[in-house]
């Protein structure tokens, strides 16, 4: 209604040419809805979201220009990225070009090294093979496949050649966990499963003087290792 | 000469200059609620997925960690939404005919992606990476909530610029020591734990337009 009379009686028009009070408040009420619009109308354009949503795609964004729906193609067979070339196929997949096991870690065995292998483990092993390696995970226990314990002696024996090429391509029922793992990664947990093996069979006299004397102690004392338990909390 | 306006109006003009301030006042305000507001920020709001997968069950029932499925929050910007393949890695076997996982056995057959409905998600002009966050040790829970007790996956926090900018002006009282990332319900030991781990993490308050929006 207000704005409506702005268009037809300008603002600062003097036409009607009356004097006195009456004019100015009429005047006012006249700005009134003039900076109600200027107040208002700003805010309104705001509302535009036009930046919230640029044109560009984030990752894993969905687009119409495609069949499936997604903007990234997915990757041409035989792709190779910058940095993955594979040409070392020993250090990528545990199997040297003539399909022997390798049998020898390709980088020093730091703790550094095992306690990346550790992690990995733990996040990516222990929901099956379980914290310790017996092959009772949660995921084990709510019915999946339950695996061949690391230590079993068969596996004890195995090179670390061995769980890398298992990582890379999978083994059986269990798939292949490549994509989760870099190849660096896969050699921190081979090395990380191996000292969960030591851990079973140390020579007692391997150990610190301190850990021999609490084994030759009170067998009362002893406590139970911790439990099987994959999970964590 | 007569009188144009009776003396009642006065109390309409005083009101009116009172109710003014009121009116412009109680609007802002209105303005500041209705944008904090989960109508507006979509703050515990489920959104309808088209898989009912649960946070709750495959983290705190079953202890599967977050990266074994978000595999790139530690070193990327994009934490990463897994592959229905990650998904098979266990549903080859378990629940292998469940009407529920029909989708995800649709997909991995067929290449078709699953279209996830996004929770949260900033404006294209704000830069946000996870891998600094988490390198700096912010957990998870931080931004997301007990995502281990959300059968379907919510918003807890509007992830306005106020919100972010409390946190980079005193992140002492969020920062955990590294190996609580993923954690949940995770409360510091001591009072001062925060400022030591500030020094140890070596962060700096980042506060400039430009960290932001670049
Ligand atoms: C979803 C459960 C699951 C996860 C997670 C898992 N595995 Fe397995 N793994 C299995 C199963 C089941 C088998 C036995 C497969 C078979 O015999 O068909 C197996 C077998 C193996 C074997 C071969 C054992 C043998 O008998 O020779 C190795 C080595 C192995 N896994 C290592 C790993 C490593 C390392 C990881 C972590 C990167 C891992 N697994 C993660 C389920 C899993
Ligand atoms: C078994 C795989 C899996 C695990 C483990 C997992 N997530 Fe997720 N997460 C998903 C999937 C799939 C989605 C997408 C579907 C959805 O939004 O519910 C998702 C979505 C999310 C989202 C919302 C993304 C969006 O749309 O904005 C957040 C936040 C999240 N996860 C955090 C976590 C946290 C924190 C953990 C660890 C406590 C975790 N996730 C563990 C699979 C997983
Ligand atoms: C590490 C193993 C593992 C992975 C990976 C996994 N799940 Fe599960 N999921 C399970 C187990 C085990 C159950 C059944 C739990 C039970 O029996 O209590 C389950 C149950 C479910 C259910 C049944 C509903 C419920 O929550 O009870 C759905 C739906 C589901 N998963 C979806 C998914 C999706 C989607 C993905 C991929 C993003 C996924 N899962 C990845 C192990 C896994
Ligand atoms: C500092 C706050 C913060 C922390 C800490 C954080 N997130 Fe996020 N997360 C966000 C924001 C903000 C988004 C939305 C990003 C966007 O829209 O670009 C997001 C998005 C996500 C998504 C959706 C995919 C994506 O990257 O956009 C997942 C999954 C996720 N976060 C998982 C996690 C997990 C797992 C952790 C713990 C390691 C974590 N987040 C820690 C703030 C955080
Ligand atoms: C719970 C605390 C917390 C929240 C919430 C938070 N941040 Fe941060 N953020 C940090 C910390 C701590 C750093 C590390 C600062 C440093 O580099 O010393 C950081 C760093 C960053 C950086 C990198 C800065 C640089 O130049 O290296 C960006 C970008 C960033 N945050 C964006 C965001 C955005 C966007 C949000 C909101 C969606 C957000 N953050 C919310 C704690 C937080
Ligand atoms: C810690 C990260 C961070 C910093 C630092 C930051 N911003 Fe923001 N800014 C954000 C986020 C996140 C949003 C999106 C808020 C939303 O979605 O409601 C935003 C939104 C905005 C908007 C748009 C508001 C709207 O609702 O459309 C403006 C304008 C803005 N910021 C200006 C600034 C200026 C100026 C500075 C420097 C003084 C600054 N920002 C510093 C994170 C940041």
């Amino acid at each position: 209604m207000r704005t409506d009379r702005i268009e037809t009686v300008p603002l600062g028009s003097r036409q009607a040419g009356r004097a006195g009070a009456a004019a100015t408040a009429g005047r006012r009420l006249r700005i009134a809805p003039v900076a109600l619009l200027i107040g208002v109308v700003p805010w309104l354009v705001g509302c535009r979201q036009d930046m919230h949503d640029q044109p560009r795609y984030e990752p894993l964004e969905a687009s119409s220009f495609f069949d499936n729906g997604a903007a990234s193609r997915p990757l041409i067979e035989g792709t190779v990225a910058r940095g993955h070339l594979g040409e070392d196929v020993g250090f990528e997949t545990g199997l040297d070009e003539n399909g022997a096991v390798v049998a020898d870690f390709p980088m020093a065995v730091d703790l550094v090294l095992l306690e990346r292998g550790r992690n990995r483990y733990d996040v990516f092993c222990s929901p099956c093979h379980d914290r310790l390696g017996n092959g009772r995970g949660m995921i084990v226990r709510r019915g999946y496949k339950q695996p061949t314990s690391f230590h079993d002696p068969r596996l004890v024996e195995a090179r670390p050649g061995y769980f890398v090429n298992v990582m890379t391509n999978g083994f059986g029922q269990m798939s292949s966990y490549a994509p989760q793992l870099k190849p660096a990664d896969r050699w921190a947990v081979a090395a990380y499963i191996q000292a969960l093996q030591l851990s079973r069979r140390v020579p007692a006299d391997l150990l610190s003087g301190e850990d021999r004397a609490w084994l030759a102690g009170e067998p009362t004392e002893v406590p139970q290792p911790e439990s099987d338990d994959g999970g964590h909390s | 000469m007569a009188q144009i306006f009776h003396r009642s109006t006065n109390t309409i003009s005083r009101l009116s200059i009172f109710g003014g301030i009121f009116l412009v006042a109680g609007l802002i305000g209105l303005f500041a609620v209705l944008d904090r507001s989960s109508y507006n920020t979509g703050v515990g709001v489920v959104l309808a997925q088209p898989i009912p997968f649960s946070h709750d069950h495959h983290t705190a029932a079953l202890g599967i960690s977050c990266v074994y499925c978000h595999t790139s929050v530690e070193d990327s910007a994009f934490a990463g939404i897994p592959p229905t393949a990650t998904c098979m890695n266990c549903h080859n076997l378990i629940w292998n005919q469940s009407p529920m996982l029909a989708a995800v056995r649709e997909s991995y057959r067929t290449g078709e992606p699953i279209r996830w409905t996004r929770v949260h998600d900033l404006p294209d002009y704000v830069y946000f990476n996870h891998g600094i966050h988490v390198a700096k040790g912010i957990g998870c829970e931080s931004c997301h909530g007990r995502v281990d007790l959300m059968p379907l996956i919510m918003k807890t926090e509007s992830l306005q610029m106020e919100w972010c900018l409390d946190c980079h002006r005193q992140p002492e009282s969020r920062v955990r020591p590294l190996s609580e990332i993923y954690t949940m319900g995770w409360r510091p030991e001591h009072a001062d734990q925060g400022t030591r781990l500030i020094a140890e993490h070596d962060i700096n308050s980042k506060v400039s337009c430009s960290t932001c929006h670049r």
